[in-house]
């Protein structure tokens, strides 16, 4: 056990088109900052185990692009995509993000505030996602459960087929 | 596909109700048993007409109950009709932990690559 989990994330829902999620790192913040906008460390993170990515383009500066895609077991490729707005080395990045598995991405993308405070050498980093309408934002969340929801039944299946 | 879009609204709107950061709270302290609505005006020093308008939208989407005893109307809540909210809720920050815990790995090694530089200037 090389790395030590400094716990679960938190989400909330501050308003109707927001989620707001909050995490704590047991490491300062120009390291956080540095796994989240340095291609290949996002590699390594990224596709929380789910799959493989497949896209990590990184253009850090404001007006830049962003672009991720990874390929999940029994869901196909996923992507996303955005540009960056604001940019705070080690303290804090704004972006948008478009989900390209939805008819007119771009004009329902999210607008997310990355916030990384250190004490004592630990991070709290706070996502705060923005949606510009509700129905977004809970499309949003349930497409989460879905492909949770797949991973579940994957699981049961290698474990019906490794008791048959 | 109305059935669909009906129930897809009602997880919605129930998430909404117990996803609010002070509607969260009333829920952390209900999690601790039955309680009368001053109890929760106390625990959360918010006025109680804060706390009753949060508990009505608790209420509507079923996720607390309340019953009459004596004067007194006590708050409690429905677990069976919060499980399908977690659920929903659970998925999602799940797949950010998820996440988390493959940054906590990478930030491990930058610590160590950190350390090592360190020493040998």
């Amino acid at each position: 056990m090389a790395a030590v989990s400094s716990g679960t994330a938190k989400v909330t829902l501050p308003t109707d088109t927001q989620i707001l999620i909050t995490r704590e790192f047991d490491a300062p913040k120009h390291l956080v900052y540095k796994a989240w906008t340095t291609p290949e460390l996002v590699r390594q993170w990224w596709h929380a185990n789910r799959g493989e990515m497949t896209v990590c383009e990184i253009d850090l500066r404001v007006g830049g692009g962003w672009r991720y895609a990874m390929v999940a077991e029994g869901f196909g490729e996923v992507a996303f995509h955005g540009g960056y707005r604001e940019i705070v080395p080690n303290e804090r990045l704004v972006t948008t993000e478009a989900y390209e598995g939805i008819p007119d991405a771009d004009a329902n993308a999210a607008v997310d505030t990355l916030t990384l405070v250190e004490v004592d050498g630990r991070t709290t980093m706070t996502i705060l996602v923005e949606h510009p309408t509700k129905e977004g934002r809970d499309g949003h969340i349930a497409s989460g459960m879905e492909a949770g929801m797949q991973d579940a039944l994957d699981r049961l299946e290698q474990v019906a087929v490794s008791l048959s | 596909m109305m059935l669909d879009m009906a129930r897809a609204a009602t997880t919605a709107d129930a998430f909404n109700a117990v996803g609010e950061p002070r509607r969260r709270q009333i829920r952390d302290v209900l999690a601790g048993g039955e309680r009368p609505v001053n109890d929760l005006v106390t625990q959360l020093g918010i006025a109680q007409p804060q706390v009753s308008k949060h508990l009505r939208v608790l209420r509507q989407v079923g996720a607390v109950e309340v019953r009459e005893a004596g004067r007194q109307r006590l708050y409690r809540l429905n677990g069976r009709a919060l499980k399908p909210i977690y659920d929903w809720v659970s998925e999602y920050e799940r797949s950010w932990s998820e996440r988390f815990d493959q940054l906590d790995i990478v930030l491990e090694q930058l610590k160590e690559k950190e350390a090592g530089d360190g020493s040998s200037e």
